[in-house]
């Protein structure tokens, strides 16, 4: 089952199937994408922030991201079983 | 031009380029800036095994060579031949961390595919054994066509095989070929192809770093964990310090002491013990407590806390307009707003940066301590206000309060007004955690005592002599004092009608011009001010503080506090400010807001401290 990655439970380990890419700025594109973001990587939300659990502290592959709920939404996932 | 051959350190950020780089030159670094941009070039010497001398020098990290940053830009330019001031390397040190192979293969693909010749530090394979991660080294030279050495920059390892095969790569032939071909994403998925291909097995075992975050990053937890992590901090810049500071202080007037004692009186020994003894003595003193504050924001950076912190600050950031990216540069700007300002490169959008340059400047910056340890030294009771916390220290916690509160509301209205628009969010890697490792952190501290030391001997040097000459010209007629006759006396007097509504005396307006060029020239001046007017006798035995209490009413000094929690007295942040803003635009409207802030500040402070009766 598909769900966006700012709905996926914490610790859940899934996989990217889709990011939106032309919701996001060029710049944050390509930001992202150095990040590791990419389809097919393995992806997992570990931790929220004080204030509305935003941002989000989201394992990308082999490395740990921060990146804010909002960016979040453009990124679909699948949990992994 | 030098012949001796130019080796580059590159690599993605966090990959412990840095710390390879001090392991492999030692304490006998060089730092200086790239022309026409204020990205700072490190360089070192190593010797081959052969006995070859080799240039290194440190790049700053990066993702790709598409820059996105002038620090990115610096490196793209320096491994193309390209870059103002740096000749083409003749050879490459990649640094790729063992644990995040997935990305930094990706990069290192990118310069592999330039044709310098090109040897890969394989670093942090501790690390990556630690969290059950076994890497093939010979699987990985194959697929990348470069030698591949196992290092931990730490520690010894690989360092003598690394400089082996370095002394074979400078003697290759360079095949330049033009960077960045091949699509990134394309790129991205080859790295990660072979990133798999060399890993030979990976056990699932919680992390370190992992464990750590569900504390550091918990929700309830990792608030308080900062704000403890804080007021240690700057409770230590006080506590601290005492010892070494009495030891400074007691050297200093002896060395006056001895000055009286050799140099007959009149105009020289009068420059000596006034001008420059009382002068630059009175700043060098602080260098302990500066010390201690680069001591915790080296540990803090060299941990990997700091960004844990940044992700903390992030909502309370996008609350003013900022986000979690700006933290960085604003803690830096504790220590100093120059190189918080040069970090503000990091972050990408352009309204977002300029934001936090404008408030860079409210950070109490280190320069600031001398002026508000010799003012709460004298004014505020050394005494505690329970469980181990002095209310000397808690002052001190309470005017870097004020200067956060107030560049929070500045950015607010920012951020709501000049530099109003779309923003970009935060988004950033959070490194491993790592104990630091002492070296490193003492090399960083020797640099930035050399930099202050250079500063207490010329700017200040200068500016406290020249201080002192239009104090102490033209001599005072019968009947007046030294400060009223002499040329600088006139000036603050022109000053002081300005000043004398927030109360500010006449040294202080005197202070103040000098503390133009520096913050801290600020103490230096009063002490010169107060020493040229004394009698020879009472010099010796009045240190500055006790002239202070005599002459200064309470409400007097805490408004001279909160003048320097806002006023943008600093030469050097205005011209970094200029030259990250490329114009006169933003700097000259950073001293006209910072300068209102100010008076408003010190104004206010002194009616109400006025009107309670302090």
């Amino acid at each position: 089952m598909t769900v966006r990655l700012d709905q996926l439970p914490f610790r859940t380990p899934a996989t990217v199937t889709d990011v939106r890419w032309t919701a996001l700025t060029p710049a944050e594109a390509s930001r992202l994408r150095n990040l590791g973001l990419d389809e097919g990587v393995r992806i997992e939300a570990l931790h929220g922030g004080p204030i509305g659990r935003d941002p989000l502290a989201v394992r990308i592959g082999r490395m740990t991201v921060a990146i804010r709920r909002a960016h979040a939404q453009t990124i679909s996932v699948e949990a992994t079983q | 031009m030098t012949s001796i051959p130019l080796v580059a350190v590159v690599g993605n950020p966090n990959a412990g380029k840095s710390a390879l780089f001090n392991k492999l030159t030692g304490a006998r670094q060089k730092v200086g800036n790239y022309p026409g941009v204020t990205v700072e070039r490190k360089s070192g010497r190593l010797s081959l095994p052969d006995g070859r001398p080799v240039e290194l020098v440190d790049l700053p990290g990066a993702y790709s060579l598409d820059p996105s940053s002038p620090d990115e830009a610096v490196t793209r330019d320096v491994v193309v031949g390209k870059q103002q001031g740096e000749r083409l390397p003749d050879a490459l040190l990649l640094v790729i961390d063992a644990t995040n192979l997935d990305n930094h293969l990706r990069f290192a693909l990118q310069i592999i595919a330039l044709g310098l010749p090109t040897v890969v530090a394989l670093n942090m394979v501790d690390l990556a054994e630690r969290d059950g991660l076994i890497i093939d080294a010979a699987a990985l030279e194959r697929e990348l066509g470069v030698p591949v050495i196992e290092t931990v920059a730490v520690r010894r390892r690989g360092v003598d095989e690394l400089k082996l095969e370095l002394s074979t790569a400078i003697g290759s032939a360079r095949r330049i070929r033009s960077a960045g071909e091949e699509d990134f994403v394309a790129l991205q998925r080859r790295a990660r192809a072979i990133a798999a291909a060399a890993t030979v097995s990976e056990t699932a075992t919680r992390r370190w770093s992992a464990r750590l975050d569900v504390i550091a990053l918990h929700p309830l937890l990792g608030p308080l964990i900062f704000t403890a992590i804080m007021f240690v901090m700057f409770q230590a810049v006080f506590a601290w310090s005492q010892a070494p500071v009495a030891l400074i202080e007691a050297a200093v007037s002896a060395a006056q002491q001895a000055v009286v004692a050799a140099v007959p009186e009149g105009f020289l020994q009068s420059m000596l013990v006034d001008g420059v003894l009382a002068g630059v003595g009175s700043v060098v003193v602080f260098l302990p407590q500066i010390l201690i504050l680069f001591l915790f924001i080296l540990l803090l950076e060299t941990t990997g806390y700091m960004v844990r912190a940044a992700f903390l600050m992030d909502r309370l950031m996008a609350r003013v307009g900022l986000s979690g990216h700006a933290f960085i540069p604003l803690l830096s700007s504790f220590a100093c707003a120059v190189p918080g300002i040069m970090a503000t490169r990091t972050i990408e959008d352009p309204k977002h940066r300029l934001t936090t340059i404008m408030i860079a400047p409210l950070m109490t910056c280190s320069a600031r301590l001398p002026v508000y340890a010799i003012i709460i030294g004298a004014f505020i009771p050394a005494r505690s206000v329970g469980s181990g916390i002095g209310l000397q220290g808690l002052v001190l916690f309470g005017l870097y309060v004020i200067g956060i509160v107030g560049a929070l509301l500045a950015a607010l209205v920012l951020s709501r007004t000049v530099a109003k628009g779309n923003h970009q969010g935060f988004m950033m890697e959070m490194p491993k955690y790592q104990l630091p490792h002492p070296r490193d952190i003492l090399l960083g501290l020797w640099q930035r005592a050399i930099i202050f030391l250079k500063r207490a001997g010329t700017i200040i040097l200068v500016s406290t002599i020249i201080l002192w000459a239009l104090l102490s010209f033209p001599q005072p007629r019968a009947g007046e004092t030294a400060l009223d006759s002499s040329i600088a006396g006139k000036i603050a007097s022109g000053l002081e009608v300005v000043m004398r509504p927030v109360g500010f005396n006449h040294e202080i307006s005197l202070a103040l011009i000098p503390a133009m060029a520096a913050r801290e020239v600020a103490v230096s001046a009063l002490a010169t001010a107060y020493s040229v007017q004394q009698s020879d006798d009472a010099k010796a035995e009045q240190s500055l503080t006790s002239q202070l209490r005599g002459r200064w009413s309470l409400p007097t000094a805490l408004a001279f506090l909160a003048w320097f929690v806002f006023a943008p007295q600093c030469l050097s942040t205005i011209a970094v400010a200029r030259r990250e803003t490329n114009g006169w635009r933003w700097p000259a409207f950073m001293l006209v807001y910072l300068f209102a802030l100010a008076y408003i500040a010190a104004g206010a402070t002194f009616w109400v401290a006025t009107f309670l009766g302090l």
